[in-house]
């Protein structure tokens, strides 16, 4: 046996498993009814506070769930299990994001079609989600007003990933004199078009808005 | 930094590719890669060497073509490239760009092997 060097033409999608998986899942999710939606930002960002207002909101008319992604520790989890909604925690060890298997391992058990409305906060991080889809139908980034105005221009490939921006801690918004006008001129100028939302979790502003864009996504 | 688990994708993608042409051993992987796929390429280029140990790839090279952003501009009904990632609008006429035609690519287009001939 000899062996001669060739070039072999091939089309392969690096990510082809997660796609195939995340493809699956969003299949399931669709077949069940189950409106899925995932939530990126940095760390800090108030996403978990977020989250745990939409539970409690959106619970109180629908059946909801969540998935929580960190490094380590359950206390995303703990803390949004107050709100009474189902929540599992996923914890990714050294992984700086979460991928398709991951969400279909935290699935495992659990009856869809139990469910309307069931959220994805991945791990805190701008830059590794933006790679993996997890068969949501909707991705939101959060941006905080404590985070600077340039973070969109900063970190443009995951905000042109998302579909929605949503702007948290607008009750802080005069403190650190946030200046509205450049931070939707620069989520305008990496993706235009995106809908942006203006929340405060701690006041409760602008929640109502977000609860009735959910809504009518359940059509 | 997500590259090494990108890394370990690409390997894996690639053995399967190079089995099924009954590499002996892969010299080279030519990789197209998206200007919004989210990936670094020089993490990634740090990351490949540490992936393909032990693997079929062990010593092989990854040539990188970058791929920029095209999209599809209503105003001009062509194809065009945008400005910046944080401009992003057709770079001709400057209409705010929505529909990204190119960019999101993270894909082998091919192998170089040594093939098994003969008996």
């Amino acid at each position: 046996m000899s062996t001669e060097p060739r070039l072999v033409e091939v089309r392969r999608n690096v990510l082809k498993q997660n796609d195939i998986i995340a493809g699956e899942l969003r299949q399931r999710f669709r077949a069940a009814g189950v409106y899925t939606v995932s939530l990126v930002s940095s760390p800090g960002s108030g996403k978990t506070a977020f989250l745990e207002k939409t539970l409690s909101l959106v619970g109180a008319r629908y059946r909801v769930a969540a998935l929580v992604g960190d490094l380590a520790t359950e206390n995303d989890a703990v803390r949004l299990r107050r709100s009474q909604a189902e929540v599992r925690q996923i914890t990714t060890g050294t992984v700086c994001h979460l991928d398709a298997t991951m969400v279909r391992g935290a699935l495992d058990g659990w009856d869809l079609e139990e469910l309307d409305f069931l959220f994805i906060e991945n791990v805190g991080n701008l830059v590794c989600p933006s790679s993996y889809d997890l068969g949501e139908e909707l991705r939101l980034v959060l941006l905080s007003v404590t985070e600077g105005e340039d973070k969109p221009l900063k970190y443009a490939t995951i905000f042109n990933s998302a579909d929605v921006a949503v702007i948290t801690k607008i009750d802080l918004a005069a403190a650190v004199e946030f200046d509205w006008k450049a931070a939707l001129a620069n989520i305008h100028s990496v993706r235009p078009n995106m809908q942006v939302l203006r929340v405060s979790a701690k006041t409760g502003e602008g929640l109502d808005q977000w609860q009735r864009l959910l809504e009518a996504r359940l059509g | 930094m997500h590259e090494l688990s990108i890394a370990t994708s690409l390997i894996e993608a690639a053995q399967e590719e190079a089995v099924k042409h009954r590499a002996a051993g892969v010299t080279a992987v030519h990789l197209r890669l998206g200007a919004l796929s989210g990936v670094a390429k020089d993490a990634l280029l740090f990351s490949y060497g540490l992936a393909a140990e032990g693997t079929l790839l062990q010593g092989s090279q990854l040539i990188i073509e970058e791929v920029p952003v095209m999209v599809f501009c209503a105003a001009c009904r062509e194809r065009r490239p945008i400005r910046s990632l944080q401009s992003f609008c057709c770079a001709t006429c400057d209409a705010p760009a929505t529909a990204v035609v190119q960019g999101r690519e993270l894909e082998v287009v091919a192998l170089e092997i040594n093939q098994e001939v003969g008996q």
